[in-house]
């Protein structure tokens, strides 16, 4: 499986849930599947998935998963020990993890090596970290929404992307629409 | 040890409804993070690095708080993409308090080097600039931001060495 392919699987799941999604061809994939209000786009500043989730999880009740990737957590890896010392029981983490630079043609992650993401985290002081198989992913989400316990999903899966258009949405309207969906 | 200054800067902050700060620390804002930890209406996540701590904030934002970052000036030469490409791009207000070290009464040579860009930076960027260089100037802060959370952009608030050393 793919990204998109765990992506269509969570859609049911997540679908009327807070979602920041992480840049490039995630985000991509996502609203091109199933664009949502709920649904918080990033455009560019790579790295930043967790934190904005994070962030809009300290800041409200709602549940939030920040859907990021394993290049991406590796470029603001210290982000990891923020969550871990200010946890909050609403927010996931998955960590699509398919040991590669997806956006960008696919060249290797160090994740995809000898670098454990999952252990990263526990190591951050995470106390809910869970790795699973891509196929497992949707079953995982589902099971750290209704414990209602800050879980740290890494979901291994195969690198490669679908070809779909880049969002030409206005960022303005991403964020108004999405404040909306935070508020209502 | 904090000071009045800090205090009355941490107040300025809280009437202007800032409830969420995240901080990388500096010598020179170690007494306002210190109110910071003491005052109850301000959540406070310290972060690792700048850029994080602008995610944090963009979030908190969306969630329906009204962050703030404080930073040193070194920080701009880390955060260029996030503040052009997350904060700017998606119109988000952004108070920052910077330390603006390197200026007259610094001790530390290297810290010359980044006072050097950051007013540069900044200009570059089309950041609203403010510089507190004697004590007075912190008049100005309630204005600056409410002004910050009017036209929903990040706005820098440099505080140099003489402003500190002022400080009672």
């Amino acid at each position: 499986m793919i990204r998109n392919d765990v992506l269509k699987t969570l859609l049911p799941i997540i679908r009327d849930e807070l979602v920041v999604c992480n840049i490039g061809a995630p985000s991509q994939e996502l609203h091109a599947l199933d664009d949502q209000p709920t649904n918080f786009y990033m455009l560019g500043t790579m790295g930043l998935s967790s934190s904005i989730g994070f962030g809009l999880a300290l800041a409200q009740d709602k549940p939030v998963i920040s859907i990021d990737g394993d290049g991406s957590i590796l470029t603001n890896m210290a982000t990891l020990s923020t969550i871990a010392n200010n946890p909050r029981d609403n927010f996931i983490l998955l960590i699509i993890d398919n040991g590669s630079y997806g956006s960008t043609g696919d060249q290797p992650t160090y994740a995809g090596r000898k670098t454990s993401l999952a252990a990263v985290a526990t190591a951050c002081g995470c106390d809910h970290v869970v790795e699973v198989d891509a196929a497992q992913t949707a079953a995982a989400v589902k099971a750290a929404l209704e414990a209602r316990k800050m879980t740290i999903i890494v979901s291994k899966c195969d690198s490669g992307n679908v070809q779909v258009p880049v969002i030409d949405r206005n960022p303005i309207v991403i964020r108004e629409r999405f404040m909306e969906a935070v508020k209502a | 040890m904090a000071k009045t200054l800090d205090k009355r800067i941490i107040g300025d902050f809280t009437a202007a409804g800032v409830d969420f700060v995240t901080s990388v620390p500096c010598k020179q804002l170690a007494g306002t993070i210190e109110v910071l930890d003491q005052t109850p209406a301000i959540t406070h996540v310290p972060s690792n690095k700048e850029d994080e701590g602008m995610g944090l904030c963009a979030g908190a934002y969306m969630g329906g708080m009204r962050p703030a970052i404080f930073m040193q000036n070194t920080a701009l030469g880390v955060v260029v993409n996030t503040l052009a490409t997350l904060i700017q791009f998606y119109q988000i207000p952004l108070p920052m308090l910077i330390s603006y070290r390197g200026e007259v009464g610094e001790p530390v040579a290297c810290q010359v080097e980044m006072a050097l860009h950051t007013k540069a930076i900044l200009n570059q960027l089309h950041i609203p600039t403010y510089h507190f260089h004697t004590l007075a100037d912190v008049e100005e802060l309630p204005g600056i931001l409410a002004h910050t959370q009017m036209c929903k952009k990040p706005v820098a608030i440099l505080t140099d060495a003489s402003f500190w050393r002022a400080a009672t």
